[in-house]
């Protein structure tokens, strides 16, 4: 197998994100208390690894976002700690006990949002969440909860004739109903209206605040940027990154007097970071990680700007996007997985 | 202080706790019994089906079934009682099953405190209710068509159907638990229709033609239609019987815990 997963962009000239640290580094384990910890995860699917080596901490109180491009692996992964699949290879533990072996345990302290709903078809939405209740000794008030995800309007409807978003809202409480210490959302606010993700949102934070751990996984920036206490970014299987949202963003000082823009393909980087020097104090250091897609480092001031949108107006081209300073998070995640489509 | 006492919430009301055993079951299996009760097409199978075959038996003579100088009525119910333990057991069963897993409701259901245990509990006490609606229906249906049964038999063929139930139960588990639902759906209906003509179910295998009097006698169908003739007509339980449908509970049983597949 390949062993071609290393970020692109890491030749030194682009500022990388804080690598996958080693958890067991140091005297003191940081993720010995910690409600989720996931280290060396393998799991094949016919002799392909899916899940190949991953590490993964996430906190009470807090919540994580495990974020990666479809295929990453993140759905495995959430699985082999929700115990629906059995690991091939390192440890899963959940609240310090075996998603597997101490299934029994764990189930009441842990709710579930699949990606696929899981949903019976042919029941009504109240029903289902009621059935769901009944499972725990001190579920949560149902109107409440149903007021908070606007369950109320839809409650005597069967769930086939539901919406994807009132599909996902109804799966969200569902996973939340029992109290749980530890909630794993799959792609919880998928084919959600902006209503509906700002309400799941909503109720994510004050989960968080009440002391839950929270794992989500998504392939949505903002959903990432907006919730996370601290983010895994996923590909191939691999923990490629991981840090608070601002660690991410800026893993030096040196980011804050990056710029960057998007235009044609094929620019000469060095042609620019001469018309950079000559204007100025350097030295600038000019790369396109992606095609079409350039960092310029250095000292960036005022008249950075006015010198490289004369020079790209001398070669006549036209920038789609320049944005100085902070990356976003997408950038993060681009520059750390690429741009191809898969 | 550092005195530890109890935490005000602890106890059975703790958060993060279990409803108890006993109510996690109960509870999927009203579920499972509204599920089919609610269901047209699965009242179709289960209810509809088997009173309707009830009355084209016996109102009709349309199959000519030997009755031995028995009243047709007595001859013929232990069968249709016997079509409805498998219209449910099986055919139901394996639809419902196959399409929950389909859609990650036995995923869902299994990381609850429910459990796979607790799922497969409900789903068998689910099919049991079920099969106490069909008797109920069908058997008021039968004594207003003039039905004697052995009194003396009832236990046995209360036995029987458990048994019945616990064998078609497994089939349905295996082929859900293998295949996709689309085939699930017909195969189930299929086999069903199937069992019902030639598998010794209404029809005595013996009274089959060729080579199905033999197939018949060692079909869990046949041996199911013997035992509950036996048993409500009051000639006793045939052993051959008993031990055909014990063997197949044991083999299907063992097959659908080896081959199901939860996803």
């Amino acid at each position: 197998m390949p062993t071609s997963i290393a970020p692109s962009g890491a030749d030194g000239a682009t500022p990388s994100a804080h690598s996958a640290e080693d958890p067991r580094a140091g005297s003191v384990d940081p993720a010995a208390g910690a409600a989720v910890r996931v280290r060396g995860l393998v799991k094949r699917y016919d002799g392909r690894d899916v899940v190949a080596g991953l590490d993964l901490v996430a906190d009470a109180g807090a919540v994580t976002a495990v974020l990666g491009p479809n295929g990453a692996g993140k759905t495995t992964t959430v699985e082999c700690c929700e115990g629906l699949r059995s690991p091939d290879g390192g440890t899963v533990r959940v609240l310090g006990l075996d998603p597997v072996a101490d299934a029994r345990a764990l189930r009441p302290r842990v709710g579930v949002m699949l990606q696929d709903g899981g949903l019976p078809t042919g029941a009504r939405a109240g029903e289902v969440l009621r059935h769901v209740a009944s499972m725990y000794a001190a579920p949560r008030d149902l109107g409440e909860l149903g007021e908070r995800l606007g369950l109320g309007s839809f409650a005597r409807t069967t769930v086939r004739r539901l919406s994807g978003g009132q599909r996902q809202r109804l799966s969200l409480a569902a996973a939340v109903v029992g109290r749980p210490e530890v909630v794993f959302l799959d792609e919880p606010s998928a084919g959600m209206d902006p209503q509906s993700r700002h309400a799941v949102w909503d109720l994510v934070r004050e989960l968080r605040d009440e002391g839950t751990a929270v794992v989500l996984t998504t392939h949505l920036m903002d959903e990432a940027e907006d919730l996370a206490d601290r983010v895994h970014v996923v590909d191939h299987g691999r923990l490629i990154a991981s840090g608070s949202v601002p660690e991410l963003l800026s893993p030096d000082a040196q980011d804050d007097r990056t710029l960057r823009f998007d235009a044609a393909a094929g620019l000469d980087p060095a042609a620019v970071a001469a018309a950079l020097d000559a204007a100025g104090e350097g030295p600038w250091v000019v790369t396109e990680p992606q095609p079409g897609s350039y960092v310029v480092a250095g000292p960036a001031g005022p008249r950075t700007l006015a010198v490289l949108t004369a020079w790209l107006a001398d070669h006549d081209v036209l920038a789609s996007r320049l944005t100085v300073g902070r990356r976003t998070l997408e950038d993060v995640f681009l520059d750390l997985t690429g741009r191809h489509l898969r | 202080m550092t005195t530890t006492t109890p935490h005000p919430t602890s106890g059975t009301s703790r958060p993060g706790a279990a409803a108890p055993a006993w109510r996690r079951v109960l509870s999927q299996t009203g579920f499972e019994t509204r599920a089919v009760l609610r269901n047209g097409e699965q009242l179709l199978v289960t209810i509809v089906l088997p009173v309707m075959v009830l009355l084209g038996l016996t109102r009709t003579s349309v199959v000519e079934i030997d009755t031995g100088g028995l009243d047709r009525i007595d001859f013929v119910t232990p069968g249709v009682l016997a079509l409805a333990c498998v219209s449910t057991a099986f055919t139901s069963q394996a639809i419902a099953t196959a399409f929950d897993r389909r859609n990650g409701v036995l995923r869902l259901l299994a990381t609850t405190p429910l459990g796979r245990g607790g799922l497969l509990a409900g789903k068998l006490l689910g099919v049991l209710a079920v099969e106490v609606v069909q008797v109920v229906v069908i058997g008021a249906v039968a004594l207003a068509l003039g039905w004697h049964p052995a009194a003396g038999g009832i236990l046995a063929a209360v036995g029987v159907g458990l048994l019945g139930t616990a064998c078609f139960t497994a089939l349905a588990l295996l082929l859900a638990g293998t295949l996709r639902a689309e085939g699930v759906l017909a195969l189930a209906n299929l086999v069903l229709v199937l069992l019902v003509v030639g598998g010794g179910l209404l029809v005595p295998p013996a009274q089959l033609p060729g080579p199905l009097e033999q197939l018949a006698t060692f079909l869990p169908s046949g041996a199911l239609g013997e035992a509950m003739r036996g048993a409500l007509l009051g000639t006793g339980v045939p052993t051959l019987a008993l031990v055909v449908l014990a063997a197949w509970t044991a083999l299907l049983g063992w097959a659908a815990a080896r081959f199901f597949r939860w996803q």
